[in-house]
């Protein structure tokens, strides 16, 4: 009996975000009876193999005493992850003819089995449709809990299996094959924020509330200062609730890095909330920035595109803070390791609480007990190079009794994000066809462009220039501000009042850290 | 070169430092410097067995004292000394009891034929304090006064920067040697006193600030000065014992009055309940202290306003006390957003200051 040699099928690993593609070939010979899998494989892809076999013998396929020869091409490349499995089996199912080899040109197939023969989801799923569309590959399998993620990219044919024998009716009979299918315009418009947390809560706090609010509209790093208590936490957890929605290319994005770190809900199409990320002040700096032999995605890349709340700023880790400056100025994070470097984006908005001292209550010296080395030593633990990365500080102050029990009619979140959409829009008109979202991530040259300035209004920066001692960075940075607070009221031009509102959100420059007359 | 009478005391001064009791005694017994230089080393021994410690100081600098390259280091450094018996010496310490046997400077020695005031307070002051300090003193220095304080942090430290703002002389005087900088964050301050002032020990050069010498340094701050004035003091605090000398020696004493129960308030104000002046503004003080005659004739150098009816309204709420911008809103009606704009105009305008984030005064 002459059994049928040679078969293949397209798969694809992950390089950090990217996919790439993987052929995955089956080789059916005589010699000693074996399922040999070769390729540089990770100890997990070559366990496929024996997953595969038994997968396929409890759906009733039994292999043949040959010599099975699996390779993944190209092989100079490591392969990790357990997404082989089920293009594995359907090479090897083509190799033994059970199914017809030109059901697998030109198609995509990715999952991992069970030993029972079900198909189990993966993490990744979106890059690798991405990779198959750009590849010009017109059909992708995949397990059917990630099958909504992939149909998002409506050029490619996507469809959910969940157990081998499905899979190979889908690859006797593609033309009876259920193509998966995602409204994505219905699902971007529903979005609605999942905050229950509104600013309608928060008595008081008027200039911080403001703050918060140009803040979110243009995407800026926002430090809060203030003794415990006075709502710096319950402020920084509602700005998510204030902020713009996301636009298709944001959601892909963001979409993409949870489904790659393994945090995507199954059946989940798109990601449509913006993210908030909260993680404690004992984080390592390798679960900030992106990690592990393999890396996946740190907390500041799961925040991208939404906010990364830091609270308690001085008590993180200086190496962890540190690891903060290159991300929030290049927006995205580079890891490298020895395989290769990886590239995750870092398109966060940072929001950082702090105490302005141990005791948490300094200036009021009344209160607060520590001596002034004491407060410069605790202020110290943030670089300054940190700090001239957050474009907009404000003070939380402690509320009185009066304050925090009156039944007080508080704008609601709701309202706060009308206004905040509305800039959203300016900006999304002004930076139209630029790969700019906000006025946060204009760069010096950029600010030149986009944000005029007239006569009067140069003459006071440089009057502020010269009296408050400011540095370059912290130029463009109120510019940017500016920028911001002129959207927020739908003016075109920047005026004198948005930049005289921008300079107040400037750091403390000598009276904190420098402490200066 | 032969040794002058400036050189013993030189001698004596640098052996005994931080026993300005000790010294006396023996210039009272053996009459000069260069008696106890000279005198028996058992009739030392013998006439003063309560301070064994300080004698055999004394004996071992007879010993060891190389009078030539002390000098010599003197002049390498930059620094002068003068004995109390040089013509320089200011002439308010001459009448202090236990006067410095002589005086280490880096820059200037205060005049005698200017009025001088001492202004001191705690080092983790308020900011109340710290605006006063700066209020006061540079009003003070820029009608005439010279400013004497410790180069301590906190209300020193502000004292000596308002006399600078001031345009007067202000000068620092110190617990350790006048080469060392203490604090070292005050390094910019130290700088600027050896040109605009001057620094002044009774340490020789090369003394650690160690903690006994700041109560006796105290001494030499009121000794230098017509009047003390003290900004915050805490109830036990070397800003009090300043106070006590200042009055053991004549001098005037001014308080500026605090909050109640305000621990940094309740030295000053135990002070005025024991009869110490009150320091209502710098004009109140110079008008009782004779240097101007009177209040309303006297203008600041500094005021004059220029605002537009909103920044008027937010600036009439502005004081020495620091407040933060809720309380600013809440006092004059107007909206955070054009508050965080009225104060930014304010401060480009030089008239409010942001001393710590969001808290904002009236700059004087």
């Amino acid at each position: 009996m002459q059994i049928f040699m040679f078969s293949k099928v397209y798969s694809a690993a992950l390089n950090g975000l990217d996919a790439y593609l993987v052929r995955v070939e089956a080789d059916i010979n005589d010699g000693m009876p074996q399922l040999l899998m070769v390729g540089y494989l990770s100890s997990e892809v070559r366990e496929a193999g024996d997953r595969v076999r038994t997968a396929l013998r409890n759906t009733g396929i039994v292999l043949p005493p040959k010599r099975i020869t699996v390779n993944l091409a190209p092989a100079g490349i490591r392969k990790a992850g357990s997404r082989f499995d089920l293009p594995v089996a359907a090479v090897i199912l083509a190799a033994l003819e059970r199914i017809p080899g030109e059901s697998l040109q030109n198609v995509m197939l990715a999952g991992e089995l069970s030993l029972s023969g079900q198909v189990l989801p993966v993490p990744g799923i979106l890059a690798l449709v991405e990779e198959a569309r750009a590849e010009g590959i017109r059909r992708c399998i995949v397990p059917a809990q990630n099958a909504a993620e992939g149909a998002v990219l409506e050029e490619v044919e996507v469809i959910g299996v969940s157990s081998l024998a499905e899979l190979m009716e889908v690859l006797r009979h593609p033309e009876q094959a259920v193509r998966e299918r995602v409204d994505v315009g219905q699902v971007l418009k529903e979005q609605v924020s999942l905050q229950e947390a509104d600013f309608a809560q928060v008595n008081g706090q008027a200039g911080a509330k403001r703050a918060a609010e140009v803040a979110a509209a243009g995407m800026h790093n926002l430090l809060l200062m203030g003794p415990p208590g006075a709502g710096k936490t319950m402020i920084a957890k509602r700005i998510a609730g204030i902020l713009p929605p996301v636009s298709l290319e944001e959601a892909l994005e963001i979409t993409k890095i949870y489904s790659v770190a393994g945090l995507l809900p199954e059946r989940t199409s798109l990601l449509t909330g913006r993210p908030f990320r909260a993680p404690h002040h004992t984080v390592t700096p390798e679960a900030l920035a992106g990690g592990g032999r393999i890396p996946s995605p740190g907390e500041i890349s799961l925040s991208s595109g939404g906010i990364l709340f830091l609270d308690e700023l001085p008590e993180f880790k200086r190496s962890a803070l540190e690891i903060l400056r290159q991300p929030l100025e290049e927006r995205r994070v580079c890891v490298s390791r020895t395989a290769g470097t990886y590239v995750f984006p870092a398109k966060c908005m940072l929001v950082a609480a702090m105490n302005p001292c141990a005791c948490g209550y300094f200036p009021d010296r009344g209160r607060c007990i520590c001596t002034e080395q004491e407060v410069s030593r605790y202020l110290g633990k943030i670089s300054r190079p940190l700090l001239d990365r957050i474009d907009i500080c404000m003070e939380v102050s402690g509320i009185s009794y009066e304050e925090l029990t009156e039944k007080q009619e508080n704008e609601s979140s709701a309202v706060i994000r009308k206004r905040v959409e509305a800039a959203h829009r300016m900006q999304q008109e002004r930076y139209e066809g630029l790969p700019i979202h906000f006025n946060a991530y204009l760069n010096g040259k950029q600010v030149e462009t986009y944000c005029f300035l007239g006569s009067r209004e140069r003459s006071l920066l440089k009057n502020a220039f010269g009296k408050l001692n400011l540095s370059a960075r912290a130029y463009y940075k109120i510019i940017k501000t500016a920028r911001t607070i002129a959207d927020l009221e739908q003016e075109e031009r920047i005026g004198e009042e948005h930049l005289l509102e921008a300079l107040r959100y400037r750091l403390p420059g000598e009276s904190y850290w420098g402490r200066g007359v | 070169m032969s040794r002058t009478m400036e050189d013993y005391w030189h001698w004596l001064t640098g052996s005994l430092t931080g026993e300005p009791g000790l010294l006396w005694q023996l210039v009272r017994k053996y009459e000069t410097p260069k008696g106890v230089f000279e005198a028996k080393e058992e009739a030392l021994l013998e006439g003063f067995p309560r301070s064994p410690a300080g004698i055999a100081r004394v004996l071992r600098g007879r010993k060891e004292w190389d009078f030539e390259r002390e000098r010599e280091q003197l002049v390498r450094k930059g620094i002068g000394f003068v004995s109390c018996e040089h013509p320089d010496y200011p002439g308010r310490l001459k009448e202090v009891s236990e006067k410095p046997g002589g005086l280490f400077v880096r820059g200037e020695l205060p005049l005698d034929t200017r009025p001088s005031i001492a202004i001191v307070g705690a080092r983790a002051c308020s900011a109340y304090g710290r605006n006063a300090a700066l209020w006061f003193a540079r009003e003070l220095s820029g009608a005439g006064m010279q400013v004497i304080s410790g180069m301590a942090l906190g209300i020193d430290g502000f004292s000596h920067q308002g006399a600078l703002l001031g345009g007067g002389k202000t000068f620092g005087v110190l617990g350790g040697g006048v080469d060392i900088c203490y604090p070292e964050s005050h390094r910019e301050l130290y700088m600027r006193l050896e040109q605009e002032g001057g620094l002044l020990s009774e340490s020789p050069p090369g003394t650690r600030p160690l903690r006994h010498l700041f109560p006796l340094r105290n001494r030499i701050i009121s000794g230098l000065s017509d009047a003390v004035l003290i900004i915050e003091a805490k109830e036990k605090s070397g800003s009090l014992i300043t106070a006590d000398l200042a009055l053991e020696q004549g001098r005037d004493v001014y308080v500026v009055p605090g909050r109640l129960l305000d621990p940094l308030s309740a030295g000053c104000n135990s002070l005025i309940c024991q009869g110490a002046g009150i320091a209502l503004s710098p004009e109140q003080i110079l008008e009782e202290m004779g240097i101007i005659s009177n209040i309303s004739s006297h203008k600041s150098k500094y005021k004059k306003i220029d605002l537009e009816k909103a920044e008027d309204i937010v600036y009439s709420c502005l004081g020495l006390q620091s407040q933060n911008l809720e309380e600013l809103c809440e006092k004059t009606g107007i909206t955070a957003t054009e508050a965080l704009r009225i104060l930014t105009s304010l401060e480009l305008k030089g008239y409010a200051k942001e001393i710590y984030k969001n808290n904002y005064i009236r700059a004087l």
